[in-house]
């Protein structure tokens, strides 16, 4: 008859199990890394369930701590019991005196995405109410779409991309790279207005409150028009196939 | 018969305070009410009688040495919160144990209501003495914001005064005539107390609440704050009853919770076998109470949320992407522990039962699907990225865990989330039975296929609608989702309950016999609730940013400003300190009353006779 593997034991394999899961599947499979930020608070919560899954009955719980109970009470133990009370000090002062080491690269940063914009602003020397703010063009909307394009070709494309995607071929000399329009938690999730105040008051026309912020976006209003802008939000929309965040049907300007 | 005789001779007084308490309450809404009906001509000549908003310059704001005004006003606002939303939620679930018990007749349910009021009888006073602690504060240190306030709400303040002596003359009533309205018509007229007194205090809330409101989603006042003279839409303005939903639901939750961290307490303080049993008993009720409240609880959050992103979209986006996303991911794990820790109660309460074995296996299975649905559901959308990785992504979006930042994602989470929930619950209910119908099979096929469908449907919804619709469709998705779950809990509940009907009990249930490691899981459900409340409050509170009432008048003191995060989890932590320091306390004054020392020499012997 097999030997069953000790509780401790199984609960210290499916943690580990699971961590190399998490770093096999987005490192390895799918090339894209889980942010170590995340892992730990993901690696927290999987060893609580793997702590009430093995505590839930009084069995179970006796089963799992036992060998640690053995290690700290029984004389035969000594030796190990020795090398584990002085190994278990000697790692934490290693893990603290490793966190404290200082390093080359910069901290991190709390990044705020879409910071909140104001509820009115100036821009093209006039008070906009961002709270309202829609345009309505239904009758030309090919139109000014082609026309937006033409005004994204020739200004913004350079940063993000001929797709949208924030590939442009100025985006590797940018940290963070630009803003990927494709992506589903961008523009979709904005309001039109949002769009037109974050391109034309640009990186300098953030708001205080959504410090720390890193942004090379120009101030286009003193490059392009308002209409221009107008343009430009209509393509890309339009070319992404998203829609800007709305409160009805009524209000969907993509029927048009 | 000398209590029909006393009930006969309360009966008038008893009548005559119903009859204050309805007129009271009637009253509070009539002056609103009459106002609404008024032409808008009407208004337009008030509006001249109310001043604008005024604006304020530091030297408005009086400066106590020692004393920081903001942090007092937060602090004694969140405390207040706190005790009132506790004393107001406990009489909710005490007015249906008491009809539970008087429908079955099981005495042991009056003696848990009781029990349950007792605790929240003592807190009732720290409530009074907290909001008036916050009116002082408000006055002492906001006296503009808050004469412009009671210009607004002046009759609203007067009928809340007189409310709360209302409230205070039916709970006392309720709680000391307990034991006095006792059996047949006594009891339902004790019964009806327990319905007023709940009307009375959702009442002082909903009024309350329309203070809050207005401060975020002014309403009835011009561009500079001059008042129409329509009280009814001051109060009934943008966010009101959002907020009124969900702060009756919350509270059930938390009181349920506060409660149940009693039991708690009295569990593993507890010296005999039999008080091991009643406390067991008390912590697991109140641990139901606390989840039935739980699971809608997020939906009401979302029509909030939808609500206030509505209703200005720099509010929604302060609020959920911009300053305060990162507290909505302290948020989303303090929910999830609540779902962590109210799932281990239930599977460590199974030990009560002999027949738990057989469903001990299928922890591990449910304990992976909520973790899974945690994991998710607090995935920020905004990742803190080192510079490596930011360079090894090429760029700030994760294509995988880019979209579990957003909302669709978290939806299908919480809705997995709450059944797997209502999966352990069922289970525990099956633990000690054995069923005898003869579908017992085609019973358990239906079950399974019904969450298997449920959860393919909401995980359809959310995808589908969450990722390839516009917005009007994603937020909307929710709605059937939401449906969804209900709809399982629902059924499957009228399923158990009929197949389990007549079933045999394995043995009888052993109550008491639970690990003392479950008993922490209802402090940790107690202590999760209180700091998110707190924090949640923070969040809704400072949405205004640097407006007294949102863009009409304007906070000009020193403290208008956003404080750091830390400095804000700092505050509400402490906040939450203090209350669990005065919950505790609470929690021993009501034991004392029952200790009795026998001062063996001290008093004069009495002569005799």
């Amino acid at each position: 008859m097999a030997r069953r593997i000790p509780r401790l034991a199984q609960a210290v394999l499916t943690i580990v199990g699971i961590y190399g899961a998490f770093r096999l599947v987005f490192d390895v499979l799918l090339g894209q890394p889980i942010p170590s930020s995340l892992l730990t608070m993901y690696m927290f919560f999987v060893v609580a369930g793997v702590y009430m899954v093995f505590t839930f009955t009084e069995e179970s719980t006796r089963e799992l701590v036992a060998p640690i109970r053995a290690l700290v009470e029984d004389p035969r133990r000594k030796p190990i019991r020795n090398v584990v009370f002085a190994l278990t000090p000697l790692l934490a002062a290693w893990f603290t005196y490793a966190g404290l080491q200082p390093r080359i690269e910069a901290p991190v940063e709390l990044r705020s995405i879409h910071p909140a914009p104001p509820s009115s602003v100036k821009m093209f020397g006039k008070r906009f109410d961002l709270l309202k703010l829609e345009k309505e063009e239904p009758k030309k909307f090919r139109q000014l779409v082609a026309e937006g394009a033409k005004v994204y070709v020739e200004n913004c494309h350079f940063c993000h991309g001929d797709k949208l995607d924030g590939r442009g071929p100025y985006a590797e000399g940018l940290n963070p790279v630009p803003m990927s329009f494709q992506d589903v938690g961008t523009i979709a999730q904005l309001q039109e207005s949002f769009l037109f105040w974050r391109i034309a008051t640009g990186g300098p026309g953030l708001p205080a409150d959504a410090a720390p912020w890193i942004s090379s976006m120009p101030v286009w209003e003193t490059f392009l028009s308002e209409e221009e802008i107008w343009k430009v939000i209509l393509f890309l929309y339009d070319y992404t196939g998203h829609r800007p965040r709305l409160w009805s049907e009524n209000a969907d300007h993509s029927k048009h | 018969m000398r209590i029909a005789t006393g009930i006969r001779r309360a009966l008038p007084r008893l009548a005559l305070a119903a009859a204050v308490t309805v007129f009271l309450g009637a009253a509070a809404l009539a002056p609103e009410a009459a106002f609404a009906a008024e032409p808008v001509a009407a208004e337009g000549a008030k509006a001249s009688a109310f001043a604008p908003a005024p604006t304020l310059t530091t030297a408005d704001y009086p400066q106590i040495r020692g004393f920081n005004g903001r942090i007092a006003v937060w602090l004694a606002a969140q405390l207040h919160l706190w005790f009132a939303a506790f004393v107001l939620a406990v009489p909710i679930f005490v007015f249906i144990i008491e009809a539970i018990g008087m429908g079955t007749r099981d005495e042991r349910y009056d003696r848990l209501a009781y029990e349950f009021i007792k605790v929240s009888i003592t807190a009732y006073s720290l409530t009074a003495i907290l909001g008036g602690l916050l009116l002082f504060f408000l006055v002492i240190f906001y006296p503009h914001l808050f004469q412009y306030l009671a210009g607004i709400f002046r009759e609203s303040m007067i009928w809340y005064a007189l409310l709360f002596f209302a409230e205070s003359a039916i709970l006392y009533l309720y709680y000391y005539g307990w034991h006095w309205l006792q059996g047949g018509f006594a009891k339902w007229v004790h019964l009806t107390l327990g319905l007023l007194l709940n009307a009375v205090g959702t009442t002082l809330m909903f009024l309350a609440n329309a203070w809050v409101t207005f401060m975020m989603s002014p309403a009835g006042v011009d561009a500079a704050g001059v008042f129409s003279g329509n009280t009814w839409a001051a109060i009934h303005n943008a966010l009101w009853n959002p907020i009124n939903i969900h702060r009756v639901v919350a509270n059930v939750a938390f009181g349920g919770s506060i409660v149940g961290a009693y039991a708690a307490y009295r569990f593993l303080s507890a010296t005999t076998a039999e008080q091991k049993a009643q406390y067991d008993w008390m912590g697991y009720t109140a641990n139901f109470i606390a989840i039935s409240a739980l699971l809608p609880l997020p939906f009401a959050g979302y029509y909030l949320t939808a609500e206030i992103y509505a209703y200005s979209q720099q509010m929604g986006i302060t609020l959920m992407g911009g300053i305060f996303a990162w507290l909505f991911i302290i948020q989303a794990v303090l929910i999830g522990t609540l779902f962590l820790a109210a799932n281990y109660y239930l599977w460590c309460g199974m030990g009560r039962s002999d027949g738990a074995v057989r469903y001990n296996r299928y922890v591990k299975y449910l304990a992976a699907g909520i973790i899974v649905a945690f994991l998710v559901w607090f995935t920020p959308h905004t990742l803190i990225l080192t510079n490596e990785e930011l360079k090894a992504l090429g760029g700030p979006y994760h294509k995988i865990l880019g979209p579990l930042g957003i909302m669709p994602a978290k939806n299908i989470a919480v809705n997995a989330m709450i059944l797997f929930t209502t999966l352990s619950f069922l289970m525990y209910r099956r633990a000690n039975k054995i069923p005898t119908v003869s579908w017992v099979n085609a019973g358990n096929a239906t079950q399974a296929a019904l969450f298997t469908a449920g959860l393919l449907n909401i995980f359809f919804l959310g995808v589908y609608h969450g990722y390839f619709t516009n917005t009007v469709y994603k937020v909307a998705s929710s709605i059937p989702q939401v449906l969804t779950t209900l709809a399982i809990i629902v059924a499957s509940t009228v399923i158990d309950t009929l197949m389990y009907r007549g079933a045999k009990e394995v043995a009888p249930l052993h109550w008491g016999r639970v690990s003392d490691r479950s008993q922490y899981a209802l402090f940790l459900l107690a202590v999760a609730f209180t700091w998110l409340m707190g924090l949640m409050g923070y969040i809704r509170s400072s949405l205004r940013q640097h407006w007294h009432v949102t863009n009409v008048f304007r906070d000009a003191s020193p403290d208008a400003f956003t404080p750091t995060l830390g400095y804000a989890a700092n505050v509400v932590s402490l906040g939450a300190i203090i209350f669990m320091a005065l919950v505790i306390f609470v929690f021993w004054v009501s034991q004392v009353s029952a200790r009795h020392t026998t001062a063996v020499g001290y008093w004069k012997a009495e002569p005799a006779r």
